[in-house]
C-alpha cells in the first residue's frame, strides 16, 4: 500500500516538474543543451565551462540574439558519472527537445551519451580531449579541444629537435591519462622515439617518489612526459625535484593553466608543455590570428569571474560561438542542416587555435593551433 | 509480512508498473523508470542480505559492475551470444561470492562490510586499469541484446522487460522469505546463537543469501549494459555501493516492497534535485543520516507502523 | 640499488605514517564504542582545508593550524552528538551507515564552504631535500613522521597517565564494569570522537604541503587509514600505527619494484588477505561473542 501511494507521488511530481521544462508549443528560443561536470574530480572542467555558457549566451542575447531568436540554455551537472550523462543527454533530446548540444567534459562523459545522441541526431559538440570520440569519425559529433595524440606529437616533435629519444611515461590513472597515454604509445614510433619507462600514478597519491625512483633507475632515460591533470601532475613535479632528476621534464595540455604553476611552485621552471593560445595571450604576437580572439576572451573572462583564465572555459566559448555562426549560416535550427554547416566550418578563429572542419575531420585544429611553451620565473615563455 | 500481503503488494506493484506509463509524456521517462526497476532488483538482492540476514554488503556495485563488464566484454570482444554471457557472467560471480563468502561470513558482522569493501574496491581498479579488456576509466560500449534473432531496442521495450524482470524478482524474494529458508534467515538476524542451537546451519544460510544477492546483482548489470549500450567503471565505485545499500535502508529493511520504493525515490532524487547537484551530497548524507535516527526500520515500515497505530486507536 | 630501496622506504614511511595517525582515530573510536567512523578522512580533510585557506587569508600558520584543529574536533564532537548518539542503541549496522552518511554530508558541506579547488600549504621548514645515503627526504616529512611520533608518545601518557584517558581505556574493556564504577560512556564517546578528530585533523595539517588540500581528499585517506586499522587488529592503537606504517610500506615499495598501477589495491588486497587468514589482526584480541 505504502508503496503504491510513494511511487504514484514521486511519478506525478517529476511528470509535472519535468514537463514543464519542456516546450511544445513555441519554437522561438533556440535552444542549447548542455551536460558537464560541474561537480566531482572534473569540476575544474566543468564549472568554468558552465560560467562561460551562461556569460556569452547572455551576451548574445544582449546583442540581439542569433537570427532574431534568444538562445535558452539548460545545463546539468552529470558529476563526473558517464551513466549520469548518458541519462541527461536523454533528457535533453527526448524531454527537453533540444536543437544543439555543448557538453561532455570528459571523454568519458561524452561517449556514454553519443549513442542516444547520435539516434536522435541531434548536432554534438564535445568539450573533451580524447581522440576516440572524432576518430572514427561520427556523423553528429564534433570537438573542440585539441586532441592527447596533438599533445604527444608536439611534445615529441620538441624532443626530436633537442636530440632526446628515450623517453619515460608517467601517466594517470584515469581517462585523460590512460588516453594520453595509449595516443603517445602509438604515434611514438613514428618520432624515432623510444618509451623506456611506462609507469602509472593516481591523482590521489600523496607522493610519486616510488614511481619516479623506479624512471630514475631506468637506464638510457633522457626526457620525462607527465600526463595528467589536476593536482596530480603539480605533486609529481614537486616529487621530480625533490629526487633531484635533471633530465628535461614535459608536461601535457592538462597543465596548461596558472594554477599548476601556483601549486608545483618553483619546481615548475624550466617544465615544456604545449599550450592553446588562449594561455599565452598576452604573449602572443600582435600578427598571430588569434591574437584579438584570445586576448579579448581573456579580459572578459577575467572581468567577469576573477582568478586567471585556462584552456578548459575557452573550448566552450569556442563550441558556442563555432555552434552560432553555423546555425546563422543554415538560416535556422534545422539539425541536419546545422549539422552539415558545422561540417563546413573553415578558418574558424577560436580561443584553441584556427578551426576548418571536414567529413574526415570533426575536429579541425592542425598542430600549429598548440605552441610549444616553458614555464620560465612562474610564467610562460612561447617557444615557436 | 504475511503470504497475503506478500500476494496484495505483488498485485499492486504489477498494476503500478502496467500503469505508470499513461503518465510518460516522452521517452525520457521510460528510460528514467527502467534505470529505477533495474536499481530496485539489486536492491532486493540486498534487502535479503541486509534486512533478513542482517550482513551489510559495501561493495555490491562491484558484483554489479561484473555483471555488466562480463556482458559486454563477452558479446563485443568474444561475440558470445547475449544470453549465454549473462549466464556465464553470473556464474562467475557466483564462483566468486561463495570463494569470498565462506570464510568471512563466520566472522562477526561488520568483517563482511569490510570485506565487500575492499572487494568493491578492488573490482574498481581492475576495470579502470585493464583498458586492454576493458577499455580502461573511460569504458567500453556494448552490442544491443539479442536472443533467437529478436533484439530489444528502444526505451520502450526494455521498460517493459525489466518491469517483468522486478516483478518476477519480487516475486522470488517473497517465495524465499515465505519459505524453511526465509524463516531460518529471520532467526539467524533475531540471534545468530540461538539460531544455531534450533539447528540451522547459519553459515550456510548466511553464504547463500550473499551469493544469491550477489547474482541478483550480477544479472542487472548485464542487463543495464545492453540497455545503455556503454559501461565505464563508475559503476563499480564504492560511491554507488553506497546509494544501493541506502536505497535498501531508506524504503525499509526486511521488506522487498521497501526495496523497490528506496531504490524508485534515490533514482528519481537527482532528476529532482537538476539545479541543485552542489546540495545533493549534503541532502545524500543527511537522508542517511536522518533514516537512521528516526526511522530505523525504513520508509516503508514505519508507514506502515504508523498505519496500524492510527488503526487500532 | 640500496639508494632506491631507501628512497621507496622514505616515501612508504611518509605516507604509512599519514594511514597510521587515520587508524588510530578509528581505533580510538573503535575502542571506545564498537563504532566504526567512515568520517575519519573528513578529519583528516577538514584540517587540512582549514589551516590552507586560513593561511591563504593571512593568519599565520601556527595559529591557522590551532584553530583548524579546534575546529575539527568541534565538528567531531558536533558529529558525535547529533548523529551518534541518537543511534546508540541501534546497532553496528546502522552506525555504519550514519557515519558513512556523516562523511558524504562533511564533504557535501566542505565543498560549499570552500569550493572544489585546490589549496596548499607552505611547508613548515622549507624545501630543500636532505640527502640521506644516496636518497632524498623532504623535511616535510620529517615534520609528519615527527608528529606522529609526538602524537603517539602524547597518546600513550594521556592513556595511561591522566585519569580521563585511564577511564576510557577502562570503558574499552568492558563498558558495563566502567560504567558501574562511575564512568560516563557517554562522556568518552564524545571524547573518542574528539580526540580522533584532533588526531585526523593534525595529519591533514602536516601533509598538506606534500600533497595538497582538496575537499575530496578525504576518502581515499580513510579507507587506507581504515585498512590500517583492520591490519593491525581493529581496536588496538599499537596495530593501527604498525598496520599504517606497514601499507604504506607494502604500497610504495610495490609500486616501485613491481606494478604502479595497482598501487592502490594493495591497501584493500591487505584487508581481504586479513580478514580471510587472519581476522583479529595483527594485535587484535579474538572476538568472544557474548550471548
Amino acid at each position: 500500500m505504502g508503496k503504491t501511494i510513494a511511487a504514484i507521488a514521486a511519478g506525478l511530481a517529476l511528470w509535472s516538474s519535468v514537463a514543464s521544462a519542456a516546450d511544445p508549443v513555441s519554437t522561438a528560443p533556440i535552444k542549447i543543451g548542455s551536460f558537464l561536470s560541474v561537480t566531482g574530480p572534473a569540476s575544474f572542467l566543468g564549472e568554468p565551462e558552465k560560467k562561460t555558457l551562461e556569460l556569452t549566451v547572455d551576451r548574445i542575447n544582449r546583442d540581439g540574439g542569433v537570427l532574431g531568436r534568444k538562445l535558452e540554455l539548460v545545463i546539468y551537472d552529470d558529476g563526473g558519472v558517464p551513466e549520469k550523462a548518458a541519462t541527461f543527454a536523454k533528457r535533453l533530446v527526448q524531454n527537453d527537445g533540444v536543437d544543439l548540444i555543448i557538453a561532455g567534459s570528459a571523454t568519458g562523459t561524452t561517449m556514454a551519451a553519443i549513442k542516444t545522441i547520435d539516434a536522435a541526431e541531434v548536432p554534438f559538440i564535445s568539450l573533451a580531449g580524447g581522440m576516440d570520440i572524432v576518430d572514427p569519425v561520427k556523423k553528429w559529433v564534433f570537438k573542440t579541444p585539441h586532441t592527447d595524440r596533438m599533445a604527444c606529437e608536439k611534445v615529441f616533435a620538441d624532443m626530436k629537435r633537442r636530440g632526446l629519444y628515450k623517453l619515460a611515461l608517467l601517466s594517470e590513472d584515469g581517462g585523460f591519462g590512460k588516453s594520453g597515454r595509449q595516443q603517445c604509445v602509438a604515434t611514438a614510433p613514428s618520432f624515432g622515439i623510444d618509451i623506456a619507462a611506462d609507469e602509472i600514478y593516481s591523482p590521489k597519491d600523496p607522493d610519486v617518489t616510488a614511481q619516479l625512483t623506479k624512471i630514475r633507475g631506468t637506464a638510457g632515460v633522457q626526457a620525462v612526459l607527465v600526463f595528467g591533470f589536476g593536482q596530480g601532475p603539480a605533486v609529481v613535479t614537486k616529487n621530480y625535484r625533490q629526487l633531484g632528476i635533471a633530465l628535461p621534464l614535459y608536461q601535457s595540455h592538462g597543465v596548461a593553466s596558472k594554477e599548476f604553476i601556483r601549486l608545483a611552485g618553483d619546481a615548475a621552471e624550466g617544465v615544456r608543455l604545449p599550450a592553446a593560445g588562449l594561455v599565452v595571450a598576452n604573449q602572443l604576437a600582435d600578427s598571430d590570428p588569434q591574437k584579438a580572439v584570445v586576448a579579448a576572451f581573456k579580459v572578459d573572462y577575467e572581468k567577469a569571474f576573477g582568478g586567471e583564465v585556462s584552456t578548459f572555459p575557452g573550448h566552450a566559448f569556442d563550441a558556442l560561438n563555432l555552434a552560432v555562426a553555423a546555425i546563422k549560416r543554415a538560416g535556422g535550427t534545422d539539425k541536419a542542416k546545422v549539422r552539415d554547416e558545422i561540417e563546413k566550418t573553415t578558418k574558424f578563429i577560436g580561443t584553441a587555435g584556427v578551426v576548418t572542419m571536414s567529413p574526415t575531420d570533426h575536429m579541425g585544429l592542425t598542430l600549429d593551433a598548440f605552441h610549444l611553451v616553458e614555464i620560465r620565473k612562474s610564467d610562460w615563455v612561447i617557444l615557436d | 509480512m504475511t503470504k497475503r500481503s506478500h500476494r496484495f503488494g505483488l498485485l499492486g506493484l504489477v498494476a503500478i508498473i502496467a500503469m505508470a506509463p499513461l503518465g510518460f509524456p516522452n521517452a525520457y521517462f521510460y528510460d528514467v523508470a527502467t534505470t529505477a526497476m533495474i536499481q530496485a532488483v539489486v536492491c532486493v538482492g540486498l534487502n535479503l542480505l541486509i534486512g533478513y540476514a542482517g550482513q551489510i554488503s559495501l561493495g555490491h556495485a562491484g558484483f554489479f559492475a561484473l555483471g555488466a563488464y562480463g556482458s559486454a566484454i563477452l558479446t563485443s570482444r568474444f561475440g558470445l551470444p547475449p544470453l549465454a554471457a549473462l549466464a556465464a557472467s553470473a556464474l562467475a560471480v557466483v564462483t566468486l561470492a561463495f570463494v569470498l563468502g565462506r570464510p568471512i561470513l563466520k566472522l562477526a558482522g561488520h568483517t563482511l562490510a569490510m570485506a565487500t569493501l575492499g572487494i568493491g574496491i578492488i573490482i574498481h581498479i581492475v576495470l579502470k586499469t585493464e583498458s586492454w579488456l576493458t577499455g580502461g576509466p573511460d569504458g567500453m560500449s556494448v552490442d544491443p541484446f539479442s536472443v533467437l534473432g529478436l533484439t530489444i531496442d528502444g526505451d520502450r521495450a526494455w521498460y517493459w522487460v525489466c518491469g517483468f524482470l522486478l516483478a518476477l524478482a519480487v516475486w522470488l524474494s517473497c517465495n524465499l522469505i515465505d519459505s524453511p529458508v526465509g524463516r531460518a534467515l529471520r532467526a539467524v538476524h533475531g540471534s545468530e546463537v540461538a539460531a544455531q542451537v534450533a539447528g540451522i546451519d547459519t553459515g550456510r544460510t548466511k553464504l547463500l543469501v550473499f551469493v544469491v544477492s550477489a547474482v541478483f546483482a550480477s544479472l542487472m548489470g548485464g542487463v543495464f549494459a545492453h540497455k545503455n549500450g556503454f559501461v565505464t567503471p563508475d559503476l563499480a565505485s564504492f560511491f554507488r555501493s553506497i546509494e544501493l545499500v541506502t536505497m535498501v535502508v531508506l524504503g525499509g529493511m526486511a521488506s522487498s516492497f521497501g526495496a523497490v520504493a528506496g531504490a524508485v525515490i534515490l533514482t528519481l532524487l537527482p532528476q529532482f534535485l537538476a539545479g541543485f547537484e552542489d546540495y545533493e551530497a549534503v541532502v545524500l548524507g543527511a537522508i542517511m543520516i536522518g533514516t537512521m535516527i528516526f526511522l530505523p526500520k525504513g520508509l516503508l515500515p514505519s508507514i506502515k507502523a504508523l498505519a496500524r497505530r492510527r488503526v487500532r486507536s | 640499488m640500496a639508494a632506491q630501496l631507501l628512497q621507496l622506504v622514505f616515501s612508504g614511511l611518509t605516507s604509512g605514517a599519514i594511514y597510521a595517525l587515520a587508524g588510530l582515530g578509528f581505533a580510538i573510536i573503535y575502542n571506545a564504542s564498537n563504532v566504526i567512523n567512515f568520517a575519519q578522512g573528513e578529519f583528516i580533510m577538514i584540517g587540512g582545508m582549514a589551516a590552507a585557506t586560513l593561511v591563504a587569508a593571512g593568519m599565520p600558520l601556527p595559529l591557522a593550524a590551532l584553530v583548524a584543529v579546534a575546529g575539527t574536533m568541534l565538528v567531531g564532537m558536533v558529529l558525535e552528538k547529533l548523529a551518534v548518539e541518537p543511534a546508540r542503541e541501534a546497532g553496528t549496522m546502522a552506525i555504519i551507515i550514519i557515519t558513512i552518511g556523516a562523511s558524504i554530508l562533511l564533504r557535501g558541506l566542505a565543498q560549499l564552504a570552500w569550493g572544489k579547488g585546490f589549496h596548499t600549504l607552505p611547508a613548515f621548514s622549507g624545501e630543500r631535500p636532505l640527502a640521506v645515503a644516496g636518497a632524498t627526504l623532504m623535511p616535510q616529512s620529517l615534520w609528519v613522521l615527527g608528529v606522529v611520533v609526538a602524537v603517539i608518545v602524547a597518546l600513550w601518557w594521556f592513556f595511561s597517565r591522566t585519569l580521563f584517558g585511564k577511564a576510557m581505556l577502562a570503558t574499552s574493556y568492558n563498558r558495563l564494569a566502567a560504567e558501574l564504577v562511575g564512568i560516563g560512556s557517554r562522556r568518552v564517546l564524545l571524547a573518542a570522537f574528539a580526540l580522533s578528530a584532533l588526531l585526523g585533523a593534525v595529519g591533514g595539517v602536516v601533509v598538506t604541503p606534500i600533497t595538497f588540500a582538496n575537499t575530496d581528499a578525504g576518502i581515499m585517506l580513510g579507507l587506507k587509514g581504515f585498512a590500517a586499522a583492520v591490519l593491525g587488529g581493529l581496536g588496538s592503537g599499537l596495530g593501527a600505527i604498525v598496520g599504517g606504517l606497514i601499507v604504506g610500506l607494502v604500497e610504495a615499495l610495490a609500486a616501485g619494484t613491481l606494478s604502479s598501477a595497482y598501487k592502490d589495491a594493495i591497501a584493500f588486497v591487505i584487508i581481504l588477505v586479513v580478514l580471510i587468514f587472519m581476522p583479529q589482526g595483527l594485535f587484535g584480541k579474538k572476538a568472544v561473542d557474548r550471548v
